[in-house]
C-alpha cells in the first residue's frame, strides 16, 4: 500500500486511537509527512514478511518536550545525517525505516522520514500503541539494543550513542535533546528483517490506517464509528458516560490524573474511573472493578463522532465512550509486564487480559 | 452625568443597538435586520435608537461597535490582503512550510507568499540561529507586491528580538504605509497556530480599515463627533487605530459581547450564559464578569489558531429553526434565518418554526397569524430544546456543582426556566439586546501572554514585567490611565523542560479614556 496525501489523515486518526490518550499529537507528524510526500512522492508501506532476513531496518522517531515540538518543528533532513551515521557505523545501508510506536506523534513522523530518505516504511512497530519511554518496546524483550543510537538536530549536529542498556539510551537521549533545544530526531533499535518479524508488532501501521478510515467513513455511511473500531481491533466497549470530574497533576514529567464518568444509556447508574499517566492505564467500573489495564489499550472516543479524545482534552461534561483493545501477546509475558504492566506504573493490581475481564463473572 | 453611549452589535440575522447614559441606564433599544453591506444596517439601528431615546447626535460621547466584517471576510475570502508571510526559524521548521494546511482557496486569497528565513530562539532564550539581515531584506524586496506582512519567529513568546528587528527592516525597505503583524503580539506558543493567526490578522487590516473609515464617515455625515471603539473577542473594547492593527481580535466578538451583557444585566459574575439567536444558540461561560477563554486551538475559516478566543459552543437552535415532525419532533439545525418574517407561519409563511410554536402556545404575540399547532408537538419540541441546551450547559460547567444560568437573546422564550444543573435561571430585562448592552458597557483591555525563564529573573519580577506590559497594551488600546487594573494573572509552568520556564498571562482592563 502507498501512503499518500489522500490517506495520511486516516493514519493520523488511527494513530490517535492507538495512542490510548497520549503519545503526543500526531498532527505535527502528519503535516511533516504531508509536505514530505508532496515533495518526494508517496511512501511504500511494505509487508514485514517481504523484508529480506538480513536487510537493515532503522526505526526513526522524534524525542523531546511537546512544547518544543509544536514550536520548533524539525528541518526535515535531520534523519539524513542520523541514518548516515548509523549506516557508516554498521557498515550496511538502510533497507527501510519503521515506527517505534504505532500511537501518537511517532507513528506519523517516520512517514515523513521515509519520504525524505526515499525509503519504504515497514508495516510494524515496537509497541502496537504508545508508551512514554524509549525502552518500552517489544524489541527490548527480543534483545534488540536501542544503541547504537544516532541523535540529530536541525543545525547539523549529530551524535552516535552506545550504552549498556536501553534505559541508559533513553536517559542519554533525553539529556542530549535538551542541549539540542528540547527536541531531536533519533535513529534507534537498528534491526534485521528477521528480527522485525520475530520481535516487532506486525501490521500495526495498516491497522492505524484502517481504524482512521473506519471512523471517517462510518460518519458518511451512518454506521456507528465505535462499532467499526471494535471490529477492527477485537475490542470491547467498556463504558458510555459523561465525564464528571478530571483531576490532574504533573509527576516526574508525566501528566498524571484520573477521570470519573457517570454512566449514560445502558451504563446508567454506574460510574467509571480512568487512571492516566500520559496514556490511559487503568479503567475501573463501579460494579465490575478493573475492566482493563495496561498494556491492553484503553481509548476514549467522542460518543457521537467516534473521534479519539486525548487525556489532555478530557473535560467535565464531555459525553464519551471508552473502549478497550487487547494488546500484542508479546506484552502479556512476564518480561513484557515487567516493562509496561500495571506494576511498572505503580498500580498495585495484577494484570488480567481484557478478554478474561470481559467474561461474565460467576459468583 | 451625560456620557451618552451607543452600543451596536452586528449579528448574522439582526443588528442590535442600545443607548445608555453614563450611569449605565438603558434609554432605548432596537433590533433591525442585518444588511449585506453591514454598514447601512448599523446606521439604520443607530437612527432608530437615537430617535427613541431623544438623545441628539451631538450629545453622544461614545459609539461602541461589535461587528462581523473580519469574520465574514475570512469565510467569504473577500477583500483580504495579499500577505508576505515571513517565518524566522531556519534551519528548523522547514519540514512544515507556512500555510501548508490552509484550504487552497484561502491560501490563494492571501497570495501564498511564504518564506522561512534564518533566525529564531530556543525555548530557554538561547539563539537558535543568527538573523541574516541581508537575507531578510532580499526577501522583503521579493515580496514587493504584497499589501501586508506577517512575521513569526520561533519562540518569539520567549524572545521577540528577531520579530522586532524584521519589522524594522520591513519599515526601512517599504516605508510606513504597509501594515506589519508580528506574532508575539497575537498568539502564544505553538508556531503554526500563532503564524496562522498572524497571517489572518495581516490579511484583514484593509477590510478593517475600510469598515472603520466607512463608519467614521457615516457618523461624520450625521454630525456625530463621538469616540469610536470596536468590541474585541474577550468582551472588551479597542480604539479604532488598535482595531485596524489587530482586526483578528474582533472575530467572535459577538458571543463575547452577549456574555458580558448578560452578566451585567443579571448581575451574575460567574455562571453560564445561553444566548438564543435566530439560527443558533451560543452557550458560553462568564468568569468574574468576563467571557471564559477557550483552552484549545480554535479554527477560523478552517485554519487552526491559538490566539485567545471565547469558549463557546454553538448549537443549531434558534427562533428561526425549522421544526420537523417526521418521526419524532426535532428543532433545527435548518433555519429560515433572516427570512423569519416571510417564511414563518405566524407571518403568513409555510414553514413551521420554533417561534410559531410559542405563538401557538400563546407565550408570545408576534406576526400576523396564530398557527394551529398540536399541544403535544409544542411540548415535544420544548423538551427537545431543553435537552440540547441542558447538555451544552453541562459541558460548559467545570464541575457538577449547580451554577447560575442566564438566558438572553431574541429567542430566549424557547428555553425553559428550570434548566437541570442550574442553581438559578435568569432572564433579565433587555435580554433580547444583551449583546449590544455588552459592547456598550465594555471596558478597554490589554493582554500579555509570554514565557519567562525564572533562571534569569525571579518570579515576582517576571509577573511585574507582564503586568506592566499588559497595562501598556491597555493604554495603547484606549484605556484611561487612572482606571487600569490587573484583572487576571495566570501562571503555567512548562513541563519536560529545564530552566524553570513559566508561561505568564496577564490581562489589564480600565475605563474608556475621556
Amino acid at each position: 500500500m502507498k501512503i499518500t496525501t489522500d490517506n495520511i489523515d486516516d493514519f493520523a486518526t488511527g494513530a490517535t486511537v492507538l495512542g490510548t490518550g497520549g503519545g503526543g499529537d500526531p498532527y505535527i507528524g502528519k503535516l511533516m509527512a504531508q509536505q514530505a510526500i508532496e515533495e518526494h512522492g508517496p511512501v511504500d508501506l511494505i509487508d514485514p514478511r517481504d523484508v529480506p532476513d538480513d536487510a537493515l531496518v532503522i526505526p526513526s522517531a522524534m524525542l523531546g518536550a511537546p512544547t518544543v515540538m509544536v514550536e520548533k518543528m524539525p528541518k526535515g533532513t535531520e534523519a539524513l545525517s542520523a541514518f548516515e551515521a548509523l549506516e557508516t557505523h554498521l557498515g550496511q545501508e538502510a533497507y527501510a525505516t519503521m515506527s517505534i510506536e504505532a500511537g501518537g506523534l511517532n507513528s506519523t513522523v517516520p512517514i515523513a522520514v521515509a519520504a525524505a530518505l526515499g525509503l519504504p516504511l515497514v508495516d510494524a512497530d515496537g509497541m502496537g500503541r504508545a508508551f512514554p519511554e524509549v525502552q518500552m518496546v517489544t524489541l527490548t524483550m527480543g534483545g534488540v539494543s536501542a544503541t547504537p543510537m544516532s541523535i540529530a538536530d536541525e543545525k547539523g549536529n549529530s551524535l552516535l550513542v552506545n550504552t549498556v542498556s536501553n534505559e541508559y539510551a533513553e536517559a542519554f537521549a533525553r539529556v542530549t535533546s535538551i542541549e539540542m533545544g528540547g527536541a531531536c530526531m533519533i535513529g534507534t533499535y537498528a534491526l534485521s528483517g528477521a528480527e522485525v518479524r520475530e520481535h516487532a508488532i506486525l501490521d500495526s501501521m495498516s491497522l492505524a490506517h484502517d481504524i482512521g478510515e473506519a471512523i471517517r467513513t462510518a460518519k458518511h455511511r451512518s454506521r456507528d464509528p465505535v462499532d467499526a473500531v471494535l471490529e477492527l481491533t477485537d475490542g470491547y466497549e467498556l463504558f458510555a458516560g459523561k465525564i464528571t470530574d478530571v483531576e490532574r497533576r504533573t509527576e516526574g514529567g508525566f501528566a498524571v490524573g484520573e477521570a470519573t464518568l457517570d454512566g449514560i444509556d445502558d451504563c446508567e447508574g454506574r460510574t467509571f474511573t480512568l487512571d492516566f499517566q500520559n496514556e490511559n492505564l487503568v479503567a475501573r467500573d463501579s460494579e465490575r472493578g478493573v475492566v482493563a489495564s495496561t498494556p491492553d489499550l484503553i481509548t476514549v472516543l467522542d460518543a457521537e463522532t467516534g473521534d479519539p479524545v486525548t487525556t489532555e482534552r478530557l473535560a467535565y461534561g464531555h459525553r464519551v465512550r471508552v473502549i478497550g483493545m487487547p494488546c500484542s501477546p508479546k506484552w502479556r509475558t512476564d518480561e513484557g509486564l515487567d516493562l509496561v504492566g500495571p506494576g511498572y506504573f505503580d498500580y498495585s493490581i495484577d494484570y488480567e487480559p481484557i478478554e478474561t475481564l470481559q467474561q461474565p463473572k460467576h459468583d | 452625568m451625560t456620557d451618552y453611549r451607543i452600543g451596536i452589535d452586528v449579528g448574522g440575522t439582526n443588528t442590535d443597538a442600545v443607548v445608555m447614559d453614563g450611569d449605565d441606564n438603558l434609554l432605548a433599544k432596537t433590533k433591525t435586520p442585518t444588511t449585506e453591506d453591514i454598514t447601512s444596517g448599523i446606521l439604520n439601528a443607530l437612527d432608530v435608537v437615537l430617535d427613541d431615546s431623544g438623545v441628539s447626535e451631538d450629545e453622544l460621547d461614545y459609539v461602541m461597535l461589535g461587528t462581523t466584517h473580519a469574520t465574514n471576510a475570512i469565510t467569504e475570502r473577500r477583500g483580504l490582503n495579499e500577505v508576505g508571510v515571513i517565518r524566522i526559524g531556519a534551519p528548523a521548521t522547514q519540514s512544515i512550510r507556512p500555510l501548508l494546511e490552509w484550504p487552497d482557496d484561502l491560501a490563494e486569497a492571501i497570495g501564498n507568499n511564504v518564506a522561512i528565513l534564518d533566525g529564531g530562539h530556543e525555548f530557554d532564550g538561547r539563539l537558535l540561529n543568527d538573523l541574516d539581515e541581508e537575507q531578510v531584506r532580499a526577501q522583503i524586496r521579493e515580496f514587493a507586491d504584497v499589501d501586508a506582512f506577517a512575521v513569526t519567529s520561533v519562540f518569539s513568546p520567549v524572545r521577540d528580538d528577531h520579530e522586532t528587528r524584521v519589522a524594522e527592516l520591513i519599515r526601512d525597505e517599504v516605508g510606513d504605509d504597509v501594515p506589519i503583524s508580528v506574532s508575539n503580539e497575537i498568539g502564544s506558543v505553538g508556531l503554526l497556530e500563532r503564524e496562522n493567526a498572524t497571517a489572518l490578522n495581516a490579511a484583514l487590516t484593509s477590510v478593517a480599515s475600510e469598515a472603520a473609515n466607512a463608519f467614521v464617515d457615516a457618523m461624520n455625515e450625521r454630525g456625530i463627533d463621538a469616540n469610536l471603539y470596536f468590541g474585541q473577542n474577550d468582551g472588551t473594547l479597542m480604539s479604532v487605530d488598535y482595531a485596524i492593527r489587530y482586526p483578528i481580535f474582533t472575530v467572535a466578538s459577538g458571543p463575547s459581547n452577549s456574555v458580558r451583557g448578560a452578566a451585567y444585566l443579571s448581575a451574575v459574575e460567574n455562571g453560564i450564559i445561553v444566548d438564543v439567536g435566530g439560527t443558533t444558540t451560543d452557550v458560553g461561560a462568564v468568569t468574574e464578569g468576563f467571557p471564559r477563554e477557550s483552552s484549545v486551538a480554535v479554527e477560523i475559516g478552517e485554519v487552526k489558531t491559538n490566539f485567545r478566543m471565547p469558549d463557546i459552543i454553538a448549537i443549531g437552535i434558534g427562533g428561526g429553526s425549522i421544526v420537523s415532525t417526521d418521526g419524532g419532533v426535532t428543532v433545527g439545525p435548518q433555519s429560515v434565518g433572516y427570512k423569519l418574517t416571510e417564511e414563518a407561519k405566524c407571518f403568513g409563511g409555510d414553514t413551521l418554526t420554533a417561534t410559531d410554536l410559542e405563538v401557538a402556545a400563546g407565550t408570545i404575540d408576534i406576526g400576523s397569524e396564530t398557527p394551529d399547532v398540536d399541544a403535544e408537538i409544542v411540548e415535544a419540541a420544548r423538551e427537545y430544546v431543553r435537552e440540547r441546551v441542558e447538555r451544552e450547559v453541562d459541558r460548559m460547567k467545570t464541575s457538577a456543582e449547580p451554577v447560575p444560568v442566564v438566558i438572553v437573546g431574541g429567542g430566549s422564550i424557547l428555553v425553559p426556566d428550570d434548566i437541570a444543573g442550574a442553581s438559578e435561571v435568569h432572564k433579565p430585562d433587555h435580554y433580547e439586546v444583551a449583546n449590544a448592552v455588552g459592547v456598550a458597557i465594555a471596558q478597554v483591555s490589554g493582554e500579555v501572554d509570554r514565557i519567562y525563564s525564572l533562571d534569569e529573573m525571579d518570579r515576582e519580577e517576571a509577573i511585574q514585567h507582564a503586568k506592566d506590559e499588559a497595562t501598556d497594551n491597555a493604554l495603547a488600546a484606549g484605556a484611561d490611565a487612572d482606571s487600569v487594573d490587573i484583572v487576571d494573572v495566570e501562571e503555567v509552568p512548562l513541563s519536560y523542560l529545564p530552566g524553570n520556564a513559566v508561561r505568564i498571562k496577564v490581562k489589564a482592563a480600565g475605563a474608556l479614556d475621556h
